[in-house]
């Protein structure tokens, strides 16, 4: 196959101040990586049943939207090495706080004491090999979402080390967020005044559209939105904001220019249908601009920079979006193209940092 | 366009400054044994002793009964939308309509017994033309399709192409496959070969939770949700290349909303910048499909706060201007009053005209008024 894809080597920049990167993606190399956080009885389950790694479609290995040229080290995949997320990212973007995912796939694991495991042992990784080591990294609490009271059981666990900021949740999922089973999770989220975010990607193993499996990956990565929105409106209908007043929720790698239209199409309906839920009690749009965050990236952007600024002005805040190189993933060619131009200096200060760095309250 | 006031009725002269052709009008049956006459002895008996079977498990509870306006049921006491004398006075007289085009909603594509699919939807087609198309030169429909099986969709096609009050197929925006694959290719096939569009309306059921997030808890989002589900189709037939394969194919997506196009199209071009490679089938850039090969109808309309932004939004996808058609959903709840829906904002010279009626009729070929009557026209091979 003729590779013509260009994609670059990802390179930084000085956008002009530090900036807080609110997606880095972590990757666990290898099975082994996880043995000395495993005790015996997992250790020998491991070996005897040759298991490896959860499987997840979301992001194939060498596909050029997963791993940037260079990004990936000698003994591992793209996002292992602490050493290039220094040097590519931490150092390249004058990083001041970075913020690590790390797509585990523990939903993927149907048995449910096996997903609790395993994302205690990737906790307890990211601690012993990211967090501990490099003081502007922050990290996301992988949990065993399928089984919410395991998963609040895992944010007990870790959720008070300061180097975690929020919990994360694969945004393709068996149930909407929003539902009540979930409540467990978010309940932990706020004894420890966490973020819960949803992110790219999920194998919980019902289709990631509403008409069944697409065929091709293109499909499923430019879908990815669509379960974004999905999300979006159950989180809101269903109540979780009225019932959790502290609970704050980032969007990471979803994209945003979307939001407008879904705004507008949420806000209307729920002028003729809001006695069905009547807990709400603003617009469904304000709980979407006043209790979640979107990451910047990816763009999306229109070939006119001019509509970037319309749909940001057509959200209605300048709080909701914040930076992110999305790294190792190829996302922009420059890194003059990481951000919409001809924002003012408010906007492009709150972007960059301040957004981030009130929300996760850094 | 010039609008013959002659063809208007007393009640909307005056108050339109547009011709009006409403695209998405919900016919009923004004009860369940309407189409008996239709249905042969063993399909009346299975109507009678086992019925529809659908996807079960995928019900919300409508706004309304039939999701209906209050006021849409008839003096008879039949159910909304199944009285054509009430349809005239209540909608294609009240507003001066050229012409309407009707989506029966009546479940025949999705059902599991593929035969029973094909029975019903031609029954449907036969009940249309009896009830609705012959009375009334105004009306326009789909053809309904058992869409789930490409030769069963072919051979009810090829029944009942020859009545011209046929304009497109129809079928639901939730199918048990995305709408690109192969499986529904013949179908396609046909489609093109006598230049009948892909309608594709709100609802239906496929077989499995209606997003990628599972089930929804409220009507409120599986309605407002169902954009996603048009997102997810129009992803679909584009990277399968249905377009490649089938260049005149055009689809026409029916109350899915529209403010979300401009953005998918920025989306599907950055994904297909760098995958490319996965889909070589594919001749040009995602966006220009999109702006080559679809139509979409207004209700419901997405309501900016600053009625401007509805401008930039046509900014961000100018070609949108020639494929909006204005469409009420009558006799639904959220019906969109054809006087009142467009927001109080200086659009474009022309704008209003394409996209009340203009759009719909070069789509459609409907020429001339509603004078140009379809009576006689049964059973005449179309050109």
């Amino acid at each position: 196959m003729q590779q013509s894809t260009g994609a670059l080597a990802p390179r930084g920049m000085d956008l002009g101040q530090a900036v807080i990167d609110t997606d880095i993606h972590v990757n666990v190399p290898s099975e082994n990586a996880l043995f000395p956080y495993l005790n015996d009885h997992w250790r020998e389950y491991l070996r005897y049943s040759a298991f490896r790694l959860p499987t997840d479609t979301a992001y194939p290995k060498n596909a050029p939207t997963s791993a940037l040229p260079t990004t990936t080290p000698e003994n591992g995949t793209a996002g292992s090495s602490l050493d290039l997320v220094r040097s590519q990212v931490l150092d390249a973007w004058n990083v001041e706080v970075g913020i690590l995912n790390c797509s585990y796939a523990a939903e993927s694991l149907h048995n449910p004491d096996t997903g609790a495991a395993m994302s205690a042992a990737v906790n307890d990784w990211l601690v012993a090999e990211w967090l501990d080591k490099e003081p502007r990294l922050r990290a996301s609490i992988v949990v065993p979402s399928r089984v919410p009271e395991l998963a609040a059981k895992e944010v007990d666990r870790v959720g008070g080390h300061p180097g975690f900021v929020q919990v994360y949740l694969p945004v393709v999922s068996e149930a909407p967020y929003g539902h009540r089973r979930y409540w467990p999770i978010f309940e932990a989220a706020a004894r420890h005044d966490l973020v819960v975010s949803l992110q790219f990607g999920g194998a919980p193993g019902n289709p990631p559209t509403g008409a069944g499996w697409p065929s091709y990956y293109i499909e499923e990565y430019a879908g990815m939105s669509q379960v974004f929105m999905s999300q979006i409106l159950n989180l809101v209908v269903e109540g979780g904001f009225d019932h959790f007043p502290n609970l704050r929720m980032a969007m990471i790698e979803g994209g945003w220019t979307w939001l407008p239209s879904l705004m507008w199409r949420i806000d209307k309906d729920w002028k003729g249908l809001r006695r069905e839920v009547p807990w709400n009690t603003q617009t469904p749009s304000d709980y979407i601009r006043q209790r979640m965050r979107f990451s910047l990236q990816p763009l999306d952007a229109s070939p006119d920079p001019k509509h970037m600024r319309m749909l940001i002005d057509q959200i209605g805040s300048d709080d909701v979006l914040m930076f992110s190189t999305d790294y190792p993933h190829w996302q922009f060619d420059r890194p003059e193209d990481a951000v919409p131009a001809g924002l003012s200096d408010a906007q492009r200060r709150k972007i960059l940092s301040e957004n981030a760095r009130a929300f996760y309250r850094l | 366009m010039m609008v013959l006031t002659a063809e208007r009725s007393d009640v909307a002269r005056g108050k339109s400054k547009y011709a009006v052709i409403d695209c998405d009008i919900h016919p009923n049956l004004a009860s369940p044994a309407a189409l008996d006459p239709y249905l042969s002895e063993r399909w009346r008996q299975h109507r009678q002793s086992i019925g529809g079977r659908g996807f079960s498990g995928s019900y919300y509870p409508r706004a309304q009964p039939n999701a209906s306006r209050t006021d849409a049921w008839p003096p008879n006491g039949k159910p909304a939308g199944s009285d054509l004398d009430f349809m005239r006075y209540q909608l294609l007289d009240a507003y001066g309509m050229d012409f309407g085009v009707l989506q029966p909603l009546l479940g025949s594509g999705g059902q599991r017994n593929l035969e029973w699919s094909a029975a019903h939807a031609a029954a449907v087609n036969d009940w249309q033309i009896e009830t609705w198309l012959n009375p009334e030169p105004r009306l326009r429909s789909g053809l309904v399709v058992p869409y789930e099986d490409g030769e069963l969709s072919v051979k009810e096609i090829e029944r009942s192409r020859y009545h011209e009050g046929f304009v497109q197929l129809m079928l639901a925006i939730r199918t048990s496959e995305p709408l690109g694959r192969r499986k529904y290719w013949k179908m396609y096939e046909a489609a093109e070969a006598y230049g009948l569009p892909i309608g594709i309306h709100f609802g239906g059921q496929g077989g499995h939770p209606t997003t990628g997030a599972g089930w929804p808890s409220y009507y409120v989002e599986d309605h407002a949700g169902m954009s996603t589900a048009f997102q997810a189709q129009v992803i679909s037939y584009i990277c399968e290349g249905v377009f490649d394969r089938f260049p005149k194919l055009k689809i026409v997506l029916i109350e899915g909303g529209f403010a979300w196009l401009p953005v998918l199209g920025w989306r599907l071009d950055a994904a297909w910048s760098k995958l490319k490679e996965e889909v070589p089938h594919l001749k040009r850039k995602p966006s220009e499909y999109l702006a080559e090969h679809f139509w979409v109808t207004t209700q419901p309309m997405e309501e900016p706060p600053v009625p401007e932004q509805f401008l930039e939004m046509l900014d961000m996808a100018p070609w949108m201007a020639d494929r909006l058609m204005f469409a009420t959903d009558y006799p639904h709840w959220d019906f969109d009053d054809p006087f009142e829906a467009l927001p109080k904002v200086k659009f474009p010279d022309g704008f209003e005209a394409k996209v009340m009626a203009e759009n719909a009729r070069a789509l459609y070929k409907l020429s001339g008024g509603p004078q140009a009557s379809l009576h006689g026209m049964n059973g005449s091979a179309r050109a």
